[in-house]
């Protein structure tokens, strides 16, 4: 069993003790403690299933590679799950559960797939559920659902707080170690400003553990003076529990640092993401231990040696009594005297290498330790999901059992790889090493930035440096360099440092190497997404080379660790089925962030409201007091129609459109696009812009327009009122003003930049109220001081004014079919004046109207929308709006597009009304049915529906819709699919459904 | 997130405040011109692995075009120029072809 070793433990607290549960279950701890190492103390080591089988899992490693020992923290809306308990800091109230599993950790019914394995090989996804085809839907696909997915979603409303933070920086240190340390050191006494961060929340890393020795004295003594210079340098900033996760583009890089997460409830954010744009990087992020494939490696109790050792050392925690170490390289031998050291048994040290003759193997035999080299393990004894026993083999052969010894727990070693995915994000290479067979960081290849020159540089082990004198002196050498590119001189220097020679280690990447394929098929390199050696084989097998499809196929490094643990292993298992050297088959690529950030980080403080901002026009309070049902338009909320108590939002919008028909409407128009083109080049701008002739307007006058991208397809429409001979006033769409306005500074900008014209974008300045209805003159005459006459203000003019005692621009120009005038008035003064006109209005019956009804009256009148009729793909002449395409222009954008043969073809989908004969409205998007189907089996189509209401003035369904060769087929009626897979028939008919004269708007 | 220096306003802008347009120094072809000359222009573009010329708005700042000269592999940027012209400045075509020769042809 696990237990608390009664003394020792160099990061834990004894007199401190902390609560904490475990699926309900009520623990203590010390402060210090992780959780996984407050579980280990408690004889907790059971703490997860993998994904695939369900199998039982142990802790595996004590730091961010931990693939296994993931929870849930927290509760209600501090939950999150897939928290490894291996960085989790204790504290006291700490709740926790297991994922993975149903109904308890303990006996869990999906557990059932591991003894399905051999039928659930790789690819099997891919393999499996093919056929029938009905199966799919009705068996594989919700089988697969309720089993997919690891953890659970927290609840909504999370209470904490989280905050971005920007800082520009000299010298970004990513890792607290001694290497990082050094880097520091190195850069404190010069003037550049520098940032350390360490993920963990201690310094040092893992130099104290592994017993380094710095100037005379013990790592830890040599790394608290270290810390104590930093931070009394006023150019150094020290950040704990901060995790640099990305470098990108230019030197930016991003660092998210767990603020509260181990004092929940305490005051600031819980966690802050760091923006950090460095001159230079040093990524002194160290290595990572691998495991050993082994038939039964993945059994609780089967841990890395440096794990094994961290809990030991740090926590003062037996994994358990008697520990087999199985390595195949000398840093084991360091978990195996710690072992001892502590009282603890190890019952053999298996080295697969030949002969194990370094001082640290030395220093074992001189303990008394057993030391079997040229050994391996061949299978694992169990008993309740314990690690029993070890079958010990040889090496060479193919896992004859020489003999069984007992144990509770196996430290494992593979080797070290240095850390290198922060050099590698931004593009710098590595390198195969043939002596600790690792990759490591090229430095001839390395990230370049804005200036082309290097930006980023390695320190310590993630250099590939494996000794301590060496760690010190890469740090050094590295933070110089760093240094001298920011036009800083530093000294070259480091401490004195004493290590242990190391023997050479060996390959080993598949244990016993002649193993069959039962036992490869136990072997695991995946342990969380249960990817084994064989799978690894079969695809190789199958025919996958690449490494990134053999990844996908296999799920191979796919898991939350992102293969921190498999990779090197796979890669190499990959390389040996495919008969290559391992640098030939290379690695995944690298990508941020290095270990998994909260959604509450990346959003910052941008959620709720803050998450966008929101447009309101000056109206928008009225619209609130008085019933609006919002809708959004781009960064707008527009009222969509204002509801009586009671009323139903149809019922509000057929009034809205019969009141206003027959009587007088009003609407808050104020998000149109307002842009000003001025200039003595204006006009000739304009012409360019619009399809049809705008120089030739006259001032006072209006002209509804269209504009076309240079691939001729229609982008915008709108009225356009000439102000003076210099100056126009451009309306645009609601959602169309600022890239309309940005589309025109472009042209302007980059192709006609000696053109006299200057544009600015007016929208917000403005007020602008529709007042629509047969009594629109009437009210606009009771308001007073303005001629609104036919006669002096005629359709399609406009004229500046004092209405109602507010200077005022009122434009006749309809989108409802209706006698219509658009007031605009300064925005200050929008609210006035509407409310004057409700005031005023109120013998009318005056009904403000929402944007539903102004569709509604826009579509019975035939005039189409940006974004319904068109949708990228559409030009004017499909929407028979030849009128408004100039002939006498030789040039506009989307004049030469609009020549190519396909689009000059009479033979497109066009524009044409649709009425259904049984009167109900045509689903929206429906597809017109034709004849046969396409090659893929598919119903040929002819037509589809681009609009489609409930006409309250004709009392049925209208629609307008793209049909082909449509206006050549008018009174032919046609079919259209509805979502249910019946159909419905519609005849082809003009689509103005109202006054198709015009004679309302013109009165 | 790469940054550039807005000829314009002289801020050294992140990526986030500026917005992409694509190869610059695009010559248009309007009504008359060949198909193959309109498809060109419409259509084709570099995409180099290598050295490219190409427009950037700095729109959450001062709203001006300019143009860029950078490597799409390196990231090493050459220079930005106002929009208003018809190929980079001589010092930055310099500074480029000490460094590709071949670039840019």
């Amino acid at each position: 069993m696990s237990t608390r070793l009664p003394t020792g433990g160099r990061l834990i607290d004894r007199s401190k003790r902390l609560g904490f549960t475990f699926n309900g279950k009520q623990y203590q701890g010390f402060a210090g403690d992780t959780l996984a190492a407050a579980l280990l103390a408690n004889d907790q080591v059971l703490m997860g299933r993998s994904f695939k089988y369900h199998r039982p899992r142990g802790v595996v490693a004590s730091g961010a590679e931990e693939p296994n020992a993931l929870v849930g923290l927290g509760e209600g809306g501090r939950f999150e799950p897939n928290q490894r308990a291996t960085t989790t800091e204790l504290f006291d109230g700490l709740t926790a559960i297991s994922q993975n599993h149903w109904p308890t950790l303990d006996y869990d019914v999906g557990a059932v797939n591991a003894g399905l394995s051999r039928f659930l090989p790789a690819g099997f996804y891919y393999k499996t559920f093919i056929h029938p085809r009905a199966a799919w839907k009705h068996l594989f696909e919700p089988f697969i659902r309720k089993s997919a997915g690891l953890g659970k979603p927290s609840n909504p409303g999370d209470p904490d707080r989280y905050e971005h933070a920007f800082v520009h920086v000299d010298l970004l240190i990513v890792g607290g170690g001694i290497a990082g340390l050094q880097a520091a050191l190195t850069a404190a006494g010069t003037g550049a400003k520098v940032l350390l961060l360490e993920q963990e929340a201690h310094w040092g890393g893992r130099a104290p553990v592994d017993g380094a020795e710095i100037e005379g004295e013990p790592a830890d003594v040599w790394i608290k003076r270290a810390v104590e210079t930093l931070e009394n340098a006023p150019n150094v900033t020290l950040r704990t529990r901060c995790m640099g996760s990305g470098v990108y583009d230019h030197g930016y890089a991003l660092a998210y640092e767990r603020c509260t997460d181990h004092t929940p409830g305490a005051a600031g954010p819980r966690h802050r993401l760091w923006r950090i744009r460095a001159g230079q990087i040093i990524t002194a992020t160290g290595a990572l231990e691998r495991p050993l494939s082994f038939p039964g490696n993945d059994r609780p109790g089967v841990m890395l040696a440096s794990a094994v050792r961290d809990y030991i050392v740090n926590y003062g925690v037996s994994p358990g009594d008697r520990v087999v170490v199985v390595t195949n390289n000398d840093d084991a031998y360091r978990t195996a005297l710690a072992v001892n050291d502590s009282g603890l048994s190890v019952a053999c040290i298996v080295d697969a290498r030949p002969s194990a003759e370094g001082p640290l193997a030395q220093a074992c035999r001189d303990a008394g330790i057993r030391v079997e080299s040229g050994k391996a393990i061949c299978g694992v004894g169990t008993h309740s999901k314990r690690l029993k026993s070890v079958d010990i083999c040889a090496q060479a052969g193919e896992g004859a059992v020489l003999e069984t010894i007992d144990c509770e727990v196996v430290a494992m070693s593979g080797g070290w790889s240095p850390v290198v995915h922060l050099w590698s994000h931004c593009g710098g290479k590595l390198l195969w090493s043939e002596d600790n067979f690792h990759f490591y960081p090229d430095v001839t290849r390395f990230p370049t930035s804005d200036n082309g020159a290097q930006y980023v540089r390695t320190a310590g082990i993630a250099s590939g440096a494996m000794l301590t004198e060496q760690v010190l002196e890469d740090a050094s050498k590295n933070a110089v360099a760093a240094l001298a590119d920011l036009g800083h001189s530093a000294e070259a220097w480091r401490p004195s440092a004493t290590g242990v020679e190391e023997a050479k280690m060996a390959p080993v990447w598949v244990m016993p190497q002649g193993a069959s394929k039962a036992k490869k098929s136990k072997m695991w390199l995946d342990f969380q997404n249960d990817v084994k050696v064989s799978d690894v084989e079969l695809a190789a097998q199958e025919g996958y080379q690449s490494v990134e499809h053999t990844k996908r196929y296999t799920t191979l490094g796919m898991a939350t660790d992102q293969g921190k643990l498999s990779n090197i292993n796979g890669l190499a298992v990959l390389s040996g089925a495919l008969n290559q050297p391992i640098p030939q088959t290379g690695t995944t690529t690298f990508r941020p962030p290095y270990t998994p950030i909260s959604m509450g980080a990346i959003a910052g403080p941008g959620t709720g409201n803050t998450f966008q901002p929101l447009r309101k026009t000056p109206i928008h309070a009225w619209h609130e007091a008085n019933g609006a049902d919002w809708e959004p338009v781009g960064q707008w909320r527009r009222p969509y129609c204002y509801t009586k108590a009671g009323e139903s939002r149809e019922a509000a919008v057929s009034r809205e459109v019969r009141n206003t028909r027959k009587s007088l409407g009003l609407l808050d128009a104020s998000t149109l696009g307002k842009l000003l083109v001025a200039g003595p080049d204006a006009g000739k701008f304009l012409d360019m812009l619009y399809t049809n002739m705008m120089s030739t307007l006259a001032p006072g006058k209006c002209r509804y327009g269209l504009m076309c991208n240079e691939n001729g397809f229609l982008m915008d429409d709108g009225v356009v009122a000439r102000i003076d001979e210099t100056t126009f006033l451009v309306h645009t769409t609601s959602g169309g003003a600022d890239h309309i306005h940005a589309h025109m500074e472009d042209w302007l900008q980059c192709e006609w930049w000696d053109w006299k014209v200057y544009t600015a974008n007016l929208t917000e300045q403005y007020a602008q109220i529709a007042v629509v209805g047969p009594n629109g003159r009437k009210l606009l005459e009771k308001l007073g001081g303005m001629d609104v006459s036919k006669d002096t203000l005629p359709f399609m003019q406009w004229a500046d004014g004092t209405l109602a005692g507010i200077p005022a621009r009122i434009f006749r120009i309809s989108f409802s079919g209706e006698l219509s005038y658009e007031i605009a008035v300064p925005a200050n003064r929008g609210l006035e004046l509407w409310e004057k006109i409700v005031e005023a209005g109120a013998e009318w019956n005056i009904t403000p109207y929402g944007t539903e009804a102004l569709h509604v009256m826009r579509a019975e009148k035939g005039f189409i929308m940006i974004g319904d009729e068109t949708d990228g793909t559409v030009i004017p002449q499909d929407l028979n709006l030849h009128w408004a395409i100039s002939k006498k222009k030789g040039d506009f954008l989307g004049k030469r597009a609009q020549q190519r043969s396909h689009m000059a073809s009479a033979d497109r989908w066009k524009l044409v009304g649709l009425e259904t004969i049984d009167g109900s409205v045509l689903p929206d998007g429906a597809y017109a049915l034709g004849e046969g189907s396409n090659a893929n089996g598919q119903r040929n189509t002819q037509g589809r529906v681009t609009s489609t209401y409930h006409s309250p003035t004709l009392g049925r369904g209208i629609a307008m819709g793209l049909v082909h060769n449509g206006p050549e087929r008018m009174g032919e009626v046609i079919k259209f699919n509805k979502v249910d897979g019946s159909t419905v028939e519609a005849k082809i008919v003009d689509p103005v459904f109202y006054d198709k004269d015009g004679e309302k708007q013109n009165v | 997130m790469l940054k550039f220096t807005c000829p314009y306003c002289g801020i050294e802008a992140s990526e986030t405040e500026l917005h992409a347009g694509g190869e610059a120094h695009l010559k248009r072809y309007g009504p008359g011109s060949a198909d193959e000359e309109f498809e060109g222009y419409l259509f084709l573009r570099k995409n180099p692995k290598g050295v490219h010329l190409e427009r950037w708005r700095h729109a959450m700042g001062c709203g001006k075009w300019f143009l860029a000269a950078r490597h799409t592999s390196t990231l090493e940027v050459f220079g930005t120029y106002p929009a208003q012209t018809h190929e980079p400045p001589a010092e930055i075509l310099e500074k480029i072809r000490a460094k590709y020769p071949e670039a840019l042809k």
